[in-house]
């Protein structure tokens, strides 16, 4: 029983990153209708940019903030150069240049840092908690809960502040938002903006217990997608919540039922299956087209 | 990207001149490996066989607007079908090719089934769920009697046949030549009349398709089998020529390489596949001297450039120029 739920819990820790990833691909398919392959290898170039900057000596948390800085502002400016002459054109040419920003981001990243994997620290202490007869890594604990203070703000953002109802607004009608005076343009940035800022997070939580090395995303990304559709790729309480049923789902049937060989195809499998069985998740909404 | 409809340049009878000038190239083609090293005999082979899977991701993605970003797997159960036949049966390498063909013929319409219900951007994501989790299955340890787990299989290079005085890499590259030649002229017939034109109405207009009885369901799943079947058929070309497969070598860049392949020699285009082939091939051995990293970039940077300035690919724009310049002949020309 002790062995499974330090499984359960290895399997929320990971979630959590899942979780992570799958909200900032959430946002940006809530406003643009876009799937961000590069979303992983967003993050791994920005967990690349806090690691120069604690190599070079500076503490943890303000090259923590500094870097979720830069990625916001490389998010925006991916958005408004790279993406937006795209956003009206076929999906082909859309999944094309996301492609070209995932090998562009990668290959940047092995031609800097190279290709050897690096250590990344945590935060967190390094001795483990107890909690009555239980042990759990003070890193696990803290990325779950850095996920959950990073999905609480989020809400609040989205619920009590003007411009969070501006974004979601651009998001549900741009063109009514337009005639009362939304920027839209700048509320999709902004949104990718955040999706950058929101993967650099779950990039700097996730190194330190997979280490760094620009191939690092690509699993987590392909979960990410799992729990995004496991939610319902509209709705990021239920992308949250997919991310960490996929982290569970995955951890316990690696360690009884799969082994850990076969965890991918598990990913593929969900997503397959999810697709097919319920394309619109748990708790999306079901979208009906007019022919 | 919605490109030319290209089918009038396949469909229009090559004239005379178009005739000669073909027999020339296929002769230039053929005295090639007399030319050059062993070394660039066996890279002009891989051009053939990338031709061949790019042709066959064309048909899919270019052809039916099904996109695929995970064409890879295809072409690792090629490989691994010929290279599995070769070492635990013994199966002679040409007896291996059409046998991978049909292996990926079945496995493609299979994932094509499930594929119908998705669409655009959905289909994207299960095929890139499939590219990234390949690798892994082919590790996985209860196949590692046939797949040879991390460490693959190698296989040996099959000597020329019937004493021809020519060597192994020379002889690759004829029976590799013969069978993209096959291919080719297989994919031209089949995309050139009426399955071609239901491919491409369904990509274009999904439903006017559909009511002109079209069965969209068929063509689809179809049009994936037969993509798998031709990836799978370079799969096992290749295999052959490299003598060696490991799964680490079919991961997620190698379905993505192929995607490079097929945006910059020109989408729905015949000919696409061979220049889209020539550059994979080529451009990351110059680029290699730069940086490990190089080729990645330069492939990042083209495709995201050819979207935006060249949509049509190579292909395309060689038939824009060709067009100019029979106009500026002053004569009739066809496009």
């Amino acid at each position: 029983m002790d062995a499974f739920l330090n499984q359960v819990f290895a399997g929320l820790a990971t979630g959590g990153i899942y979780a992570s990833v799958a909200l900032a691909l959430v946002m940006i398919y809530q406003a643009t209708h876009q799937v961000n392959f590069a979303q992983g290898e967003i993050a791994m170039f920005s967990t690349y940019i806090a690691w120069t900057m604690i190599d070079a000596g500076m503490p943890y948390w303000p090259a923590f903030f500094l870097t979720i800085a830069i990625a916001f502002v490389l998010g925006v400016l991916i958005e408004r150069v790279i993406v937006r002459p795209v956003e009206q054109a076929p999906v082909l040419s859309v999944v094309v240049v996301f492609i070209g920003l995932l090998v562009i981001f990668n290959s940047l990243a092995g031609w800097i840092y190279t290709y050897t994997i690096k250590v990344f620290p945590s935060p967190f202490p390094k001795e483990p908690l107890h909690v009555g007869d239980h042990f759990f890594s003070a890193h696990q604990l803290g990325a779950v809960g850095v996920t959950l203070v990073v999905l609480a703000l989020l809400y609040a953002f989205f619920r009590y502040t003007p411009l969070g109802l501006a974004m979601r607004a651009a998001a549900q009608n741009p063109t009514s938002s337009r005639l009362v005076g939304i920027r839209v343009g700048w509320m999709l940035a902004l949104g990718w903006g955040l999706a950058a800022a929101i993967g650099a997070i779950a990039g700097m939580m996730v190194a330190p217990t997979v280490y760094l090395d620009p191939n690092m995303m690509s699993g987590i990304l392909l979960y990410a997608f799992a729990a995004a559709l496991v939610g319902g790729i509209d709705n990021p309480g239920g992308a949250v919540l997919g991310g960490f049923m996929v982290g569970v789902l995955e951890n316990l049937l690696g360690a009884y039922v799969i082994g850990n060989e076969l965890k991918l195809a598990f990913a593929l499998v969900l997503i397959v299956g999810v697709l097919v069985v319920r394309p619109s998740g748990l708790f999306g909404r079901v979208h009906v087209t007019r022919v | 990207m919605t490109p030319a409809s290209p089918l009038t340049a396949a469909s229009a009878a090559p004239g005379k001149s178009r005739r000669i000038a073909l027999a020339v190239l296929l002769l230039a083609i053929c005295a090639l490996p007399f030319l050059v090293t062993n070394y660039h005999t066996f890279q002009l082979t891989m051009v053939l066989v990338y031709a061949i899977a790019l042709l066959g991701l064309n048909i899919l993605t270019g052809y039916n607007g099904q996109i695929s970003l995970g064409h890879g797997a295809f072409y690792a159960i090629g490989a691994y079908v010929a290279a599995i036949l070769m070492d635990k049966w013994g199966v002679p390498y040409w007896a291996t090719v059409p046998v991978a063909g049909l292996v990926c013929l079945a496995a493609g319409f299979l994932f094509g089934l499930p594929a119908l219900r998705l669409e655009g951007l959905y289909l994207a994501l299960a095929t890139f769920a499939l590219g990234v989790s390949m690798p892994q299955l082919l590790k996985y340890k209860h196949l590692e009697y046939w797949t040879g787990g991390v460490q693959g299989i190698v296989i040996m290079k099959p000597d020329p046949p019937f004493g021809l005085p020519i060597n192994q890499d020379q002889w690759l590259y004829y029976f590799t030549l013969a069978i993209a030649l096959v291919m080719f002229l297989l994919g031209w017939n089949l995309l050139r009349g009426r399955v071609g034109r239901s491919l491409i109405a369904i990509r274009d207009q999904p439903i006017a398709a559909e009511a002109m009885g079209v069965n969209n369901s068929l063509y689809k799943s179809l049009a994936f089998g037969v993509s798998a079947m031709y990836t799978g058929v370079a799969g096992a070309l290749g295999a052959i020529a490299v003598q060696f497969v490991a799964p680490d070598s079919f991961n997620i860049f190698l379905s993505i390489t192929f995607l490079v392949g097929i945006v910059i020699g020109g989408l729905a285009s015949i000919p696409g596949a061979i220049y889209g082939a020539i550059f994979i091939q080529f451009v990351p051995n110059i680029a290699d001297q730069i940086s490990k990293a190089a080729p990645w970039a330069i492939y990042g940077v083209f495709m995201i450039g050819f979207v935006y300035l060249m949509p049509v690919g190579v292909a395309g724009a060689i038939r824009i120029a060709w067009a100019r310049i029979r106009r500026g002949s002053g004569r009739n020309g066809q496009q």
